[in-house]
């Protein structure tokens, strides 16, 4: 067990020195979202009490779509100087590092979510009008269904011939419900119309089934051959 | 075998052929809709023999994921019985009862739930090794084919009877399209993988996927259902003419989709024995091709 938590912290510490000091998955994510965000504000321009229905949506997609970018960064690194190879024939636990990896993200797209939020809320003139404390259980239960699924199917697509494009195509189908949960319970909240803790609950059952499966399949798939 | 197999394409043909005449002729016109319903005999065949084949490719995943150990394929009978067993009390229990949506019998549940053991060990049995791997792909690329014809002939019925092609965020509509989504994402990942890796990625994919099928019907619990209750087991009232006409379509359909899963499956099998062929030609070397008994040169490819 001690060597279980040995190799995750070193290698979440790894890489959260590695982008303390480089900065590239936060950075693009952060310009990407922006981007997504301007984009949004044109497309639409809706009266305060419609932009309580729709910037559930437009919220989740932008940062689905952040995530991606950092996610795909997650395991390419480790392919430079055969990385992943050394840790495929180490007998450290491969779940230990699939740990790692996915807190690392959850850190990574959690920053960018809370620097993200005050620029929705300036451009769309937000104002909750449910309970806006059930916003952070739905924001941290959300990013980790994300997270977790994305670090998987990462890790997954890095075997593929043009991975880049595959990790959307696995991960977007199997997100849906998740997806759905957050963005109801984000609209349930903003608009105070009905309660968001079934969405809170399926959520959290999604990220119980979800970090078991991965957990599960993470040694197959590393081993894979 | 061989000689089995334009036997049954002539049964088939013969079989759809007469579904067609007694959907379109025999079975009554329905008081509400009036013909448009005769949709339903290619529609709701098509969904049964879908589900059918995508709950096929989960436990040819399943199983082909239990392979790789003894423990875990140990574990994963134990399971199967287990599912088995309890599937089968539990929707009786007056608890488990209340659970079960109106209309629907518990003794159409149990004997679902019961299915599960049941094809697993058969497709265990029957499918040995490499062999189960593809029986999953077969039945995903055959399934997703009738479920894009489910999902073409929905909005098609929708349309006269509902006045919407399309209900968004409507129970079964939503999550048969997930299910779609999810399954032409295991195609892409088959043809886009590494040989060699493909087999487990997928496999581990499928899982993935049945697991999310329950959550995308749990996430949209809250919303009303358009659809009609299913008619087996549900609380449909139908016609038995119609019913009668409905199951002997679904039987022409189930025997076609069989034809056509045979007729994919060996023809993966052929060309994995060709692709095995190759690399035993590349490894014992182009000089010596004669010696070793090949079904195909590599020029015919």
């Amino acid at each position: 067990m001690t060597s279980f938590w040995a190799v995750l912290s070193a290698t979440l510490v790894k890489d959260i020195r590695l982008e303390w000091r480089s900065k590239d998955a936060l950075n693009s994510m952060l310009f990407f979202s922006l981007l997504v965000v301007v984009i949004f504000v044109f497309s639409f321009d809706p009266l305060a009490e419609e932009s309580r229905h729709i910037v559930g949506g437009l919220v989740w997609v932008a940062f689905l779509f952040a995530a991606v970018v950092a996610l795909n960064q997650t395991w390419a690194r480790e392919l430079r100087n055969q990385v992943l190879d050394a840790y495929r024939v180490s007998p450290a636990p491969s779940n230990a590092l699939f740990l790692a990896k996915s807190v690392g993200n959850f850190l990574f797209v959690s920053i960018l979510e809370a620097l993200m939020t005050p620029l929705f809320v300036v451009f769309y003139n937000l104002r909750v009008l449910g309970p806006g404390w059930q916003l952070i259980p739905i924001a941290l239960l959300g990013t980790w269904a994300l997270v977790v699924n994305g670090t998987f199917f990462a890790a997954m697509s890095l075997r593929t011939r043009n991975r880049e494009i595959m990790l959307p195509l696995l991960l977007f189908p199997i997100s849906i419900p998740a997806l759905l949960g957050m963005v109801a319970g984000t609209t349930a909240v903003l608009t105070g119309e009905n309660s968001a803790h079934f969405y809170i609950v399926l959520l959290l059952t999604y990220d119980v089934v979800f970090t078991t499966a991965s957990l599960g399949l993470f040694g197959t798939i590393l081993h894979a051959e | 075998m061989k000689r089995l197999f334009p036997i049954l394409s002539i049964l088939t043909v013969i079989l759809l052929a007469y579904a067609l005449y007694l959907a379109l002729v025999v079975a009554p016109t329905d008081a509400l809709q009036g013909d448009v319903y005769r949709i339903i005999y290619y529609h709701v065949p098509s969904a049964w023999t879908a589900f059918l084949l995508f709950f096929i490719n989960f436990v040819a995943s399943v199983r082909f994921l239990a392979r790789s150990k003894p423990s875990t394929e140990r574990a994963a009978k134990w399971i199967a019985i287990a599912i088995g067993v309890i599937g089968f009390i539990a929707p009786f229990l007056p608890p488990v009862r209340k659970l079960i949506p109106a209309g629907m019998e518990p003794s159409a549940v149990a004997t679902t739930i019961v299915l599960i053991p049941v094809l697993y060990f058969l497709v265990g049995k029957w499918f040995p090794g490499d062999r189960l791997d593809v029986l999953a792909i077969t039945s995903a690329e055959v399934g997703v084919v009738f479920c894009t014809v489910v999902l073409i002939t929905g909005p098609l019925w929708a349309r006269p009877v509902w006045g919407i092609w399309w209900a968004p965020g409507d129970i079964r509509l939503t999550s048969t399209l997930v299910m779609w989504l999810i399954y032409v994402s295991y195609l892409v990942l088959r043809r886009f993988s590494a040989s060699a890796q493909t087999q487990m990625l997928a496999a581990a994919l499928a899982v993935f996927g049945a697991l999310d099928v329950p959550l995308v019907y749990l996430s949209i619990w809250f919303f009303r259902t358009q659809h009609p209750q299913p008619v087996i087991g549900g609380g449909g009232s139908m016609d038995p003419r119609m019913l009668h006409v409905l199951l002997f379509s679904w039987m022409a359909f189930l025997l076609f989709g069989f034809l056509v899963c045979w007729s994919r499956f060996r023809l993966e099998l052929l060309k994995r024995e060709v692709e095995q062929a190759h690399a035993m030609e590349s490894l014992v070397g182009a000089g010596a091709p004669a010696q070793t008994s090949l079904p195909l040169s590599r020029n015919t490819r």
